[in-house]
């Protein structure tokens, strides 16, 4: 089944051309990466897709359903979940209250239930803090739970962001360069820690990424973009030889 | 158990002991007064922190939402249990007052509350300092809308609560609004710690903390801001009818800019954030307010004074964004705020 | 069609005040993204400080030996009073602001001392010089000249005129100057700034004798043309300036020059048409709606949050 569907996407920014004509196809279950040099567009993509961005032109579906035009918090809802490149946790919360905030959308309780604190109150809110600690649990997060995430290590609160993504149960997962400002030991780290939840949580993943390391090992599935335009699509072997991606990663003279 | 009684039963207590000290004059009218606009305070503090400090909005107009619960209930109890030379007959039996009062009240709040949506909805486009204007412009749209409809008062301000408050003690000889003061800070505070302590409502803590954040990890920004404003002013407009009885005359001057000031150096002086530091700020202002009136206008020099040399002292508030709880631990044998 | 131009005076020269008070709330804020609560109440102070120096210099207090003209003494009222009230301006920072901005203080918490400083400027003006209100001296012959039903007086133009004057001066220090450019600079990156080659605080204390000695011409100006003054003048005066400067887009100076103007003109246009307690109820639900359709007002740039 597909997941995404992303079709003739284009965006300008007061004139300037973001992205031109980008389309895309996510299966249920894939891995795939998004590549491309700095400034290439890729994070512009990515905010089009959660909603940060109104397309000026394209459409995208989630699961067969239009999804352009909806906020951020209703595409949440839909079931994608993303990561920053700069990470943006709530840094004076607990990490188990960002884990627990990013059920907003499924909280299924309303503002008379919060106020008389009813069963339906108490037992949401138990479910949600169960989930949190269980994401905990297999992050091996739980030490940290009642820390706050300024306090923690870069690569922890990496790792909490992951799993305050996954905590509301998405269906497609973006991670925006999730690999950006880690030392090579955790990266290797993360490598596996992907992997293990897009087999463990069976979502599709779509990742922007700029080590040539994790999108190889990781994606099956790779498209390059540069200046706003796809230059490249298909497998890490086949982009690894591209030309015209060796060539925008170097330069000309490289050639 | 002892958590779930301990306070309730402590706050009884003092409602008792505070009931009866005034019921027997131990305590004379001034000091009433005092401890009455505590609790009122404690409700505009801790509201309007609700606001400035979860949510990390700047709001300078609160008044102008205390103003809107004090004039709608204040004409509304007049108007339904009084004879009043502009509404003419009570249109309820004045003896219903004790009844109507709290609804009377909370129909002050609701009206605040939608007035707030002046505040609310600009929110939604613009936050930090652009929003402060709004507010303070919103403060001056009120005051100045209450001057302008003579049916009211205008400039001139608004009488006849009193005579409420006497239709009560018709029915019982006891110090109502000492009762209701009590009643509506407690159901405040317990509004709030609710509000905030819920993940639902933390969503207007990820608010202040990363607002982009917040909205693309699901949270509905707007309308979590929607119902902050609300809440605050809402709670504002109860406050304001509170105050507007326990004076027994409103006027629009009593709300301008001056008490939003008051409003927010309670909430900074407390700590952003920290419902304890708004109660205990709420306090300390006050009784400071009562105690340094003997100096007339030097009041208004060595309060801000005070306060400036204070937050060069602590520049986050006396609580910062902690609870007494969080500072002495044992406390949350009895209570707990988060 | 008379009244109108008549109106249409009155308008620049109220608008005057308010730009040139917005000016000094814009500085500022562009440099320390600081609401100087205060500034408003500095006007106020501007205004007694000409007081007594004028009534000094004309010989009031028999303090100087000979009595100066009226010309002679407004010629050295305005430069004496700019100076003085940048003091004032300048010890407020030093003493209230920076202290805090050291200890890395919340930024909420430097605009409240703010307010607490004006607080004590209006109050401690009362208790020193008690609640009976100073007629500003007459200075210059007021001179009226008319043209059909239009009057204007030579006093009217002359603060039109300086209001347009600071303006051209004020953007031309920001835009031309080195100092001018570091105050640009330090509202973008802090730190970069003294990279430069310009200490951070001489651009702050810079700044608030800027903003502050065109309070002091406002006060000035502001005494001129209506010669009673009150503690509290600089209050509501204030407040709305500061509003006038967020229409226009905060941080801006063109921004803060043009909103002055349009709450001008909104205030006397309402006045003219309607009963004058209708003044504040539309010229505010007018600054609401410009916000509302403009939310970073009219210079303003909406800034472009990056994820």
């Amino acid at each position: 089944m597909t997941v995404l569907k992303i079709t003739k996407l284009t965006q300008y920014f007061s004139g300037l051309r973001a992205l031109a004509d980008f389309n895309i196809q996510l299966e249920e279950g894939e891995l795939v990466g998004l590549i491309g040099p700095n400034g290439a567009g890729k994070t512009t993509v990515f905010n089009l897709v959660s909603g940060f961005y109104q397309p000026t032109e394209g459409v995208i579906s989630f699961l067969g359903q239009p999804i352009t035009g909806l906020k951020p918090h209703q595409v949440t809802a839909h079931g994608i979940a993303r990561t920053f490149q700069n990470i943006r946790l709530w840094n004076e919360m607990t990490v188990l209250d960002n884990i627990m905030l990013a059920q907003h959308s499924s909280l299924d309780y309303g503002i008379r239930d919060l106020f008389f604190r009813t069963g339906r109150y108490q037992r949401r809110e138990r479910e949600i803090r169960d989930l949190a600690m269980e994401l905990l649990e297999i992050f091996k997060l739980r030490e940290v739970a009642e820390e706050k995430p300024k306090n923690l290590s870069y690569g922890l609160q990496r790792k909490v962001e992951i799993a305050r993504a996954l905590s509301s149960k998405p269906k497609l997962l973006l991670l925006d360069e999730p690999a950006a400002g880690l030392p090579s030991r955790d990266v290797v780290e993360l490598i596996d820690l992907i992997r293990w939840i897009h087999r463990e949580f069976k979502i599709a993943i779509w990742m922007i990424e700029h080590q040539m390391k994790v999108v190889m090992s990781l994606c099956s599935r790779i498209t390059v973009i540069d200046f706003g335009v796809v230059i490249a699509e298909g497998t890490p072997e086949e982009i690894q030889h591209h030309p015209d991606v060796i060539k925008a990663y170097l330069g000309d003279d490289q050639l | 158990m002892k958590q779930k009684l301990s306070v309730p039963v402590a706050l009884l207590a003092l409602l008792m002991t505070v009931m009866v000290l005034a019921q027997y004059e131990v305590i004379d009218l001034y000091i009433q007064t005092i401890i009455l606009f505590v609790g009122i305070n404690i409700i505009i503090s801790s509201s309007l922190n609700l606001v400035n400090g979860h949510m990390g909005e700047f709001s300078c107009g609160h008044a102008g939402f205390i103003a809107v619960g004090a004039y709608v209930s204040s004409v509304l109890s007049v108007a339904l249990f009084t004879q009043d030379r502009v509404f003419g007959a009570p249109l309820l039996p004045p003896q219903y007052a004790f009844i109507g009062f709290p609804l009377v009240l909370l129909a002050g709040g609701i009206a605040a509350a939608f007035a707030g949506l002046l505040v609310a909805l600009p929110s939604f486009k613009t936050r930090g300092d652009y929003l402060a204007i709004i507010t303070i412009a919103a403060n001056y749209i009120i005051i100045t809308l209450i001057i302008n409809i003579d049916k009211i008062g205008g400039a001139r301000g608004f009488m006849g609560m009193k005579r409420v408050i006497f239709a009560m003690e018709d029915v019982a000889e006891i110090p109502w609004m000492i009762l209701w003061v009590f009643l509506f800070t407690i159901l405040s505070i317990i509004a709030i710690r609710r509000f905030v302590s819920s993940t639902y409502g933390k969503g207007i803590i990820a608010i202040q903390q990363d607002e982009v954040a917040a909205e693309i990890m699901s949270v509905n920004t707007n309308k979590m801001k929607l119902i902050a404003f609300m809440l605050s002013s809402g709670l504002a407009g109860i406050a304001g009818g509170l105050y507007a009885h326990v004076i027994g005359y409103v006027n629009p001057k009593s709300f301008d800019i001056l008490k939003s000031t008051e409003a927010l150096v309670m909430v900074y002086l407390g700590g952003m954030g920290s419902i304890t530091g708004s109660i205990l700020s709420a306090v300390l202002f006050t009784l400071l307010l009562e105690l340094l009136r003997p100096l007339q206008i030097i009041k208004w020099v060595a309060i801000p004074l005070l306060l400036i040399i204070l937050m060069q002292f602590r520049p986050e508030g006396i609580m910062g964004n902690r609870e007494l709880s969080d500072i002495f631990p044992r406390l949350k044998k009895f209570y707990r705020f988060k | 069609m008379e009244s109108l131009v008549q109106n249409i005076l009155n308008a620049l020269q109220w608008g005057s005040f308010y730009s040139l008070i917005a000016l000094g709330y814009t500085l500022v804020y562009g440099v320390l993204l600081l609401i100087n609560f205060a500034h408003g109440d500095i006007v106020m102070v501007g205004a007694y400080i000409a007081f007594f120096v004028s009534s000094l210099l004309l010989g009031h207090y028999h303090a100087i030996p000979i009595a100066l003209s009226g010309g002679v003494a407004l010629a050295l009222t305005i430069p004496l009073t700019m100076i003085l009230t940048s003091v004032v301006g300048v010890s407020l920072e030093r003493i209230a602001y920076r202290p805090l901005r050291r200890k890395g203080a919340h930024r909420l918490y430097v605009v409240i001392t703010a307010l607490m400083c004006g607080l004590i400027l209006e109050n401690g003006n009362l208790a020193l010089l008690g609640a009976s209100r100073k007629k500003f001296p007459e200075m210059v012959d007021k001179v009226i000249y008319t043209f059909g039903t239009v009057s204007v007086t030579n006093l009217k133009i002359a603060v039109i005129l300086t209001a347009f004057l600071v303006f051209f001066l004020l953007q031309f220090i920001v835009t031309k100057t080195k100092i001018g450019m570091a105050m640009r600079a330090i509202s973008y990156d802090k730190f970069a700034v003294p990279l430069m080659g310009i200490p951070i605080d001489s651009v702050i204390v810079f700044t608030f004798i800027l903003g502050s000695s065109m309070a002091g011409l406002a006060g000035v100006l502001f005494a001129l043309s209506y010669p009673i003054l009150d503690p509290y003048m600089g209050l509501t005066i204030g407040w709305k300036a500061f509003i006038a400067a967020v229409v226009g887009g905060i941080g801006d100076i063109r921004g803060a020059f043009a909103g002055g103007f349009i709450l001008g003109f909104v205030e006397i246009m309402v006045v003219a048409f309607f009963p004058s307690t209708y003044r504040d109820l539309f010229s505010f639900s007018i600054l609401l709606f410009i916000l509302t359709l403009r939310p970073t007002g009219l210079f303003g740039v909406p800034k472009t949050t990056k994820i």
